[in-house]
């Protein structure tokens, strides 16, 4: 059945939309995503331990996290934890889906930007008396920052839109918003395409934050 | 240089030091003495370990065996090295790269800074004028807040000596500090070092820059294959060598083509 699109619908359904992405989709994207860094800096450090039980530890996270669905370890985490006797609501459960999800991707990120760190910046800082960890901490970690900013902003881009998949445990976000209306209504084209310019502004508005940090932090590089 | 120090036992002492990378005998029993206030020149073929003795006595490699002495910091390699004893070891010289090595993201007063006040604690203010007074000497007091980007080759290098010397060492090592640059570059940074060694410091100089050697250095170490195959005042190493060696190298570094 072919139907023209309904402008009102359009209309009546902006504020509610609006209402899931700033109540729901940025809450758990901003969450997520910073909790996830901080977990994500902490993986790349244990990968990069020379210990080995500890970096091997690190390298099975990474490997079972990426290896698996992400819609699959939502539902696990949703739907299948209850039966061992630990019932999550929706919020907690996207959040712990997510911050794996996304420390697991990033923690690769943040690796390779600090093997991109020179050893010569290492051993400059150590004949002034600077100990590993000062070295990470004031040398290393900034230079690798730089670098791991593009990548890291199509993490965070990927992130913006994969919360639509925790509309799936029940999560009220901007695209739940969209089936909750289109179900009654059955214009399911129109409120999906309000939702996808909705994602798609947001991620315009990351795009230009993300060329001003690159700036910013590039500001000591010639060229 | 006058013989009259009123120390009797030298400031850098290294006695029998070993290193190998696996197979690759790098160091096969070096003994090294450098006075207080004197300029040693290490020289030699590439591969014959002179960068390797450097790095060994700041513990960027740690030897397998051998004893090294600074001052009164004395660490036997050939047992266990705690992180005390390398650390302390380690903050009794200052090195120099052959590429220089700045942090890149600090400026050039950051740079001089950082040691002394992230490493050593001590106040910033009291640093800052320091700094300023160490960029002053290397010719640099107008660069403190430009980016080692924005400097030239031989600007950067000399940054790095002010970084290194803001640590308070009692010895400098200088690693090929001149090989990597532009050689109109090199002048302004033999010229900081010669200015050094008038003053008083104790340099150890990895170098093939034969003329500052003649010019500079109180002691010239020729290497070879991990042995120090002969040593003396740069008149004698370098003006008539005894060794066939050493007359070698000299000719090949006189007349390279």
């Amino acid at each position: 059945m072919e139907q023209d699109v309904d402008w009102g619908l359009v209309r009546e359904a902006l504020g509610p939309l609006l209402d899931g992405l700033v109540r729901g989709t940025i809450p758990l994207t901003a969450v997520t995503f910073v909790l996830g860094l901080a977990l994500a800096v902490v993986v790349a450090l244990m990968r990069l331990s020379r210990v080995r039980v500890v970096s091997g530890l690190a390298r099975a996270y990474v490997s079972v996290v990426r290896g698996t669905p992400l819609l699959v370890q939502l539902f696990i985490i949703f739907y299948g934890l209850p039966s061992l006797g630990l019932t999550l609501d929706p919020w907690p459960s996207a959040v712990i889906a997510f911050t794996v999800n996304v420390s697991a991707y990033a923690s690769e990120v943040v690796r390779a930007a600090i093997l991109a760190v020179p050893r010569g910046q290492w051993e400059a800082a150590a004949t002034i008396g600077m100990s590993r960890t000062t070295t990470l901490r004031r040398v290393v970690m900034p230079q690798a920052a730089r670098m791991a900013v593009p990548p890291l902003s199509n993490t965070l881009i990927s992130l913006v839109k994969d919360t639509s998949l925790a509309s799936t445990i029940l999560f009220t976000d901007l695209f739940r918003k969209a089936q909750e209306i289109a179900a009654p209504t059955f214009q399911f084209f129109t409120l999906y395409t309000v939702a996808a310019v909705y994602y798609w502004v947001v991620c315009l508005v990351l795009s230009f934050v993300q060329t001003r940090t690159e700036s910013r932090l590039g500001r000591y590089v010639a060229g | 240089m006058s013989s009259a120090t009123s120390e009797t036992r030298p400031l850098l002492e290294v006695r029998g030091m070993v290193k190998s990378f696996g197979d690759l005998h790098v160091l096969r029993g070096i003994d090294l003495d450098v006075r207080a206030g004197s300029v040693t020149v290490l020289c030699g073929p590439s591969g014959s370990g002179k960068t390797t003795v450097l790095r060994c006595l700041n513990t960027l490699e740690v030897p397998e065996a051998g004893t090294v002495r600074i001052g009164d910091v004395q660490v036997d390699f050939s047992r266990r090295v705690d992180k005390r004893t390398a650390t302390a070891l380690r903050a009794q010289s200052g090195m120099v790269f052959q590429s220089h090595h700045l942090f890149p993201h600090m400026t050039v007063l950051q740079n001089v800074m950082e040691g002394p006040v992230t490493v050593q604690r001590r106040p910033r203010e009291e640093v800052r004028g320091e700094a300023h007074a160490l960029l002053d000497r290397v010719g640099l007091a107008s660069k403190a807040e430009q980016f080692p980007f924005q400097l030239s080759g031989g600007q950067q290098q000399r940054v790095g000596i002010a970084r290194a010397l803001a640590i308070r060492p009692r010895l400098m090592l200088f690693d090929e500090p001149t090989s990597a640059l532009d050689p109109e570059l090199v002048g302004e940074v033999l010229q900081v070092m010669k200015d050094l060694a008038a003053d008083g410091w104790t340099m150890v100089v990895v170098t093939h820059e034969m003329r500052f050697a003649q010019q500079v250095a109180d002691q010239v170490v020729f290497m070879d294959g991990g042995l120090v195959v002969e040593r003396g005042a740069p008149g004698s190493v370098l003006g008539a060598p005894r060794e066939e060696r050493t007359q070698r190298f000299l000719r090949r570094l006189l007349d390279p083509i």
